[in-house]
């Protein structure tokens, strides 16, 4: 430790504000879980359960739930297949364009929601594309595929050749020598990068609400109606805390594959 | 297998869309017009409708008003229904084509008329069509060249809505939003849609009447500037605008505005929750909306929807509808029912009388040629409305 | 690798299956099809590359470009006045025409721009301390649990956070009642003030996570060499880890930066003020596709020109 005591303690001290910032409303909407009254105005007017009742049997919340997994699931898996392949091309091969590739993936997800929502709504109607799981499907896996990319080209750049290499040489064809050197090398990019890209499909709303169509929701879908409607705003915090409360498995495990990583470096 | 090439593929692309828009073709090419449904076949599995909020209950707020589980019960057809922020959405989120239909005011039914992105009705295949007041079929927004277009569901005015406590003396004209309204700066609460620039125009009806303003929907370069002026001035005021009813209902809860333009449907939640708000109609008068339930001609479940629109001009639906919404219902025996559960309903809005509904201006589309007879006029139109709408609020 | 074995004798070239029915270590050279395929294709370089790039290219450019093009050919098309229906092919300009013509588009469009760069540098200034606590001074374990910690709202859903805002912001709200005493006043859910506030925290991770991560990176001996250089902790930090950090704050501002640009439902939902997202979305959602189409291109042209300047800052790698 180089920095001094006086700079530790005000960074200590700051990093709380932040997480204090961070942590406020997610506090508030915890409250407003148990809050009786339909109308959110502070302050709280009382303590129940029964919104959490109401969630439970509510049928459209499971449906989008359900929904929302389907369709995270698919495009993760979607965007791990295009992604590595797009980062064993550019990683691996020199040619001519290879900046540009890894320009063009950052495109769907630097751009903003809106723009590609439209884009991609537009198409849809002007093709005749019915809406539906599919095309919430597709929207989602375009902007996840840069970051399966990132991750696995992260990793293929610290993977050594020579086991792929020795494989080749015992006699493996390149398909046996990704099946059983390379993927297993590339494991956890691949699992940190699906954790990622699995969260930014499951909240995704700005897109999501271009490509969904009438009769699908997603949970952010479903959150979307719902809030606007007085009587489902309490249950909306709950099916919320739910979800936290429950996103904090995959986000423990996202850190524990990254960080065995980070831990053997300096 | 290099990856395609830039212009081999804009050359593609090009080939697919010109495909397409030879394909396609579009209302305007020459194409007769869109024809009603000649028999009811078997009805599909749902039903996917453009509604105003409110307009499709299922109990959950209050169980006593439900009128789509019955229907999915008795029909087979599940109910997917999507609220509108105002008519210009309706329209568009009709132009997609994912919807079998919708309730649509009257700034709307002309645009998707004209369009052919609704079809007429065959009233033979809507038994309950037959019990409506004459007074609502046929009407300029309703219908095409005689022909109707939809069935006729729930009208009211647009009210002046304000907190009890502040605004101690019940209002009887417009003016506490407008110049009037200046104690009230920065609580004002207005409809965030291009269609309220006519309620300027109605307000300049009683305080600038040189101007000669006759329809508040059809406006020339002067009567326009000065609508755009005086909403201006509102704004400067520090009014604020409502999208959704849930938005406003909120910040009148909040205590963020005490008066304000909205429709019966807030009143009526508001006081469910004994909060101390009341709407009223002014003197001057008010614009207001009659809605119609109108058929997508590309409706991907045309028989669900006519057993919808039948359905919701039955007794039972269309008055638990109206009570719930506070508005007018459409017929006698929806008057009969609506009083049970809200007596002296019909008398309240007004359902059988014509003459109150003479001082409520319909939404309309401002339209160039001014939707008159005199070729000679010419007003602003449905874009330069929305243009200057768009202006107001972005500035 | 010479090809002997453990007892230093040449191998034999068909090795015999070890007893017990266990899989021979070494794969025997088998003539099925994927080995065909391998063998055939491993001198041709140019069609392995084809192959690995064909569903990833193909996919991007039919989706998302073929996308993006088809809504800008829509800006340069006509739109019928009444019914809002857009006719293809009907070349014109008016939708650009509106844009130029009208003021107000471009105080929008330096409105948002505006917000994007404050937005960005607040959320630097506040991710920095925590980012650099997390990466430096944080024990292993409290920095598994504080990046737990910093990852967790992510996942919370963006309308409920912010309508967990316009509870705290809204009259008589959290805010007035905690800070009341100090003299705040909420003026009602109209400030734009209120959409940097919730901007702010809603991108916060996003800046957090990369400048966590850049930090991580340095490795303690350059900082332990500044200090043996003479460098005071000031020094050290301005001429060793702010350079370091820099191109790991350009990648969590690309981020920021567009997710400011874009958004449409925050400026809705806690203030009055209009943006480009709202711009966009109100027309495409209004019926007016060629106008949302044409004022696309701002963002677009932005965002490409943000990211160009990024790639050649380092951020692509920091990513």
């Amino acid at each position: 430790m180089i920095e001094p005591r006086a700079i530790r303690i005000l960074l200590r001290i700051a990093s709380s504000a932040v997480l204090v910032f961070l942590y406020l409303p997610l506090v508030i909407l915890t409250i407003y879980a148990f809050n009786p009254s339909r109308l959110q105005v502070w302050p709280p007017t009382g303590f129940t359960l029964y919104w959490f009742g109401e969630a439970a049997n509510n049928p459209a919340v499971i449906t989008a739930v359900a929904n929302s997994l389907f369709v995270a699931t698919v495009a993760t898996s979607i965007a791990l297949v295009l992604g590595t392949l797009a980062s064993l091309a550019v990683q691996r091969y020199d040619f001519f364009g290879r900046q540009t590739i890894s320009f063009f993936l950052v495109l769907p997800i630097a751009l903003p929601g809106v723009v590609t929502g439209i884009a991609l709504r537009t198409s849809f109607v002007t093709f005749g594309i019915e809406f539906g799981l599919f095309t919430i499907i597709v929207g989602h896996a375009t902007f996840c595929v840069v970051i399966a990319y990132n991750n696995v080209i992260a990793r293929l750049r610290r993977l050594p050749r020579s086991p792929e290499e020795a494989s080749a040489d015992l006699g493996g064809n390149a398909f046996t020598t990704f099946r059983r050197v390379t993927l297993p090398g590339m494991g956890t990019a691949l699992l940190s990068g699906a954790l990622l890209a699995f969260a930014l499909s499951f909240d995704e709303i700005i897109v999501t609400n271009f490509t969904a169509g009438a009769g699908t929701q997603t949970i952010p879908i479903w959150i979307l109606s719902a809030i606007q409607r007085p009587t489902e705003l309490p249950v909306v915090n709950v099916v919320a805390l739910v979800l936290i409360l429950l996103s904090v498995i995959p986000v423990w495990l996202a850190t524990r594959i990254s960080s065995g990583v980070e831990g053997a470096r300096l | 297998m290099k990856p395609m090439g830039h212009t081999r593929f804009l050359a593609l692309a090009t080939v697919a869309t010109l495909v397409l828009a030879a394909c396609s073709g579009g209302p305007g090419s020459g194409t007769p017009g869109p024809s009603a449904q000649a028999e009811l076949g078997d009805a599909e599995a749902e039903l996917n409708l453009i509604i105003w909020a409110g307009y499709a209950e299922r109990g959950e707020i209050d169980p006593n008003f439900d009128w789509v589980t019955p229907f999915e019960e008795d029909t087979g057809c599940k109910v997917n229904a999507t609220p509108m922020t105002d008519s210009n959405n309706g329209v568009s989120l009709m132009q997609s084509g994912e919807y079998d239909g919708g309730s649509f005011s009257g700034d709307a039914t002309n645009r998707l008329m004209a369009g052919g992105i609704v079809a007429p009705v065959n009233t033979e295949l809507i038994p309950n069509y037959a019990n409506i007041f004459e007074g609502l079929k046929l009407k300029s927004h309703n219908s095409l060249d005689g022909v109707p277009y939809g069935v006729p569901h729930g009208r009211g005015p647009n009210l002046l809505m304000y907190n009890t406590e502040v605004v101690t003396e019940t209002p009887t004209s417009w003016d506490p939003v407008w110049e009037g309204g200046s104690e009230f700066e920065g609580k004002i609460s207005i409809y965030d849609s291009s269609i309220y620039i006519a309620d300027a125009a109605l307000h300049l009806m009683t305080t600038q009447a040189d101007l000669g303003i006759t329809n508040p929907y059809q406006l020339n370069d002067e009567q326009f500037a000065a609508a755009i002026a005086l909403l201006e001035a509102q704004k400067a005021n520090g009014a604020t605008y409502w999208g959704t009813f849930s938005d406003q209902v909120a910040s009148y809860a909040a205590g963020d505005v005490v008066v304000g333009t909205s429709w019966q449907f807030q009143v009526n939640l508001m006081q469910a929750e004994d909060a101390p708000i009341a709407g009223v109609l002014p003197d001057e008068g008010s614009t207001g909306w009659s809605d119609t339930w109108m058929i997508a001609k590309e409706a991907k479940n045309p028989d669900c929807m006519y057993l919808w629109m039948n359905h919701m001009a039955s007794a039972e639906a269309n008055g638990q509808a109206t009570v719930w919404f506070g508005e007018a219902p459409t017929s006698q025996a929806a008057c009969d029912f609506a009083e049970t559960l809200s007596p002296g309903h019909c008398e309240l809005t007004h359902a059988t009388d014509e003459a109150y509904y003479d001082k409520i201006w319909y939404w309309s589309t401002p339209q160039a040629d001014c939707a008159d007879t005199d070729d000679a006029t010419t007003c602003k139109d449905q874009d330069d409305w929305v243009q200057a709408w768009t202006t107001i609020r972005g500035a | 690798m010479t090809d002997e074995g453990l007892s230093g004798t040449p191998r034999e070239p068909f090795p015999t299956p070890p007893a017990g029915g266990q899989e021979p270590v070494i794969a025997s050279p088998r003539r099925g099809l994927a080995h065909r395929i391998s063998t055939w294709a491993y001198p041709r370089r140019r069609i392995q590359l084809g192959a690995l790039l064909a569903a990833p290219l193909g996919w991007l450019v039919i989706a998302y470009l073929g996308a993006l093009f088809i809504l800008l050919l829509n800006a340069f098309w006509e739109k019928d006045a009444f019914t809002g229906q857009v006719e293809p092919f009907a070349w014109s300009l008016d939708a650009f025409v509106e844009l130029f013509s009208n003021d107000v588009y471009r105080t929008i469009a330096i409105r948002t721009i505006g917000m994007a760069v404050l937005v960005t540098l607040t959320d630097a200034l506040l991710a920095f301390p925590i980012a650099y606590y997390m990466a430096r001074v944080a024990s292993p374990r409290t920095r598994g649990l504080l990046v737990i910690a910093v990852l967790t709202p992510l996942w919370a859903a963006y309308l409920v956070k912010v309508y967990a805002w316009r509870t705290i912001l809204q009259g008589n709200g959290f805010a007035e009642w905690l800070l009341g005493p100090l003299g705040f006043e909420s003026t009602g859910l109209t400030e734009i003030s209120y959409t940097w506030l919730v901007l702010s925290y809603l991108w916060l991770p996003y800046m957090i996570l990369p400048i966590y991560a850049g930090l991580e990176r340095i490795p303690r001996s350059l900082l332990e060499a500044s200090s043996d250089l003479g460098g005071r902790p000031l020094a050290t930090f301005r001429r060793v880890i702010l350079p370091l950090v820099f191109p790991a704050f350009v990648a969590g501002s690309i981020f920021t930066f567009s997710l400011t640009l874009g958004d449409y439902i925050t400026p809705d939902l806690v203030s009055d003020a209009k943006f480009i997202g709202n711009v966009i979305y109100d027309n495409s959602s209004l019926g007016n596709l060629p106008l949302a189409a044409a004022y696309s291109l701002l963002p677009i042209l932005i965002m490409t020109i943000y990211l160009l300047v990024a790639r050649r800052l380092g951020a692509f790698d920091s990513l």
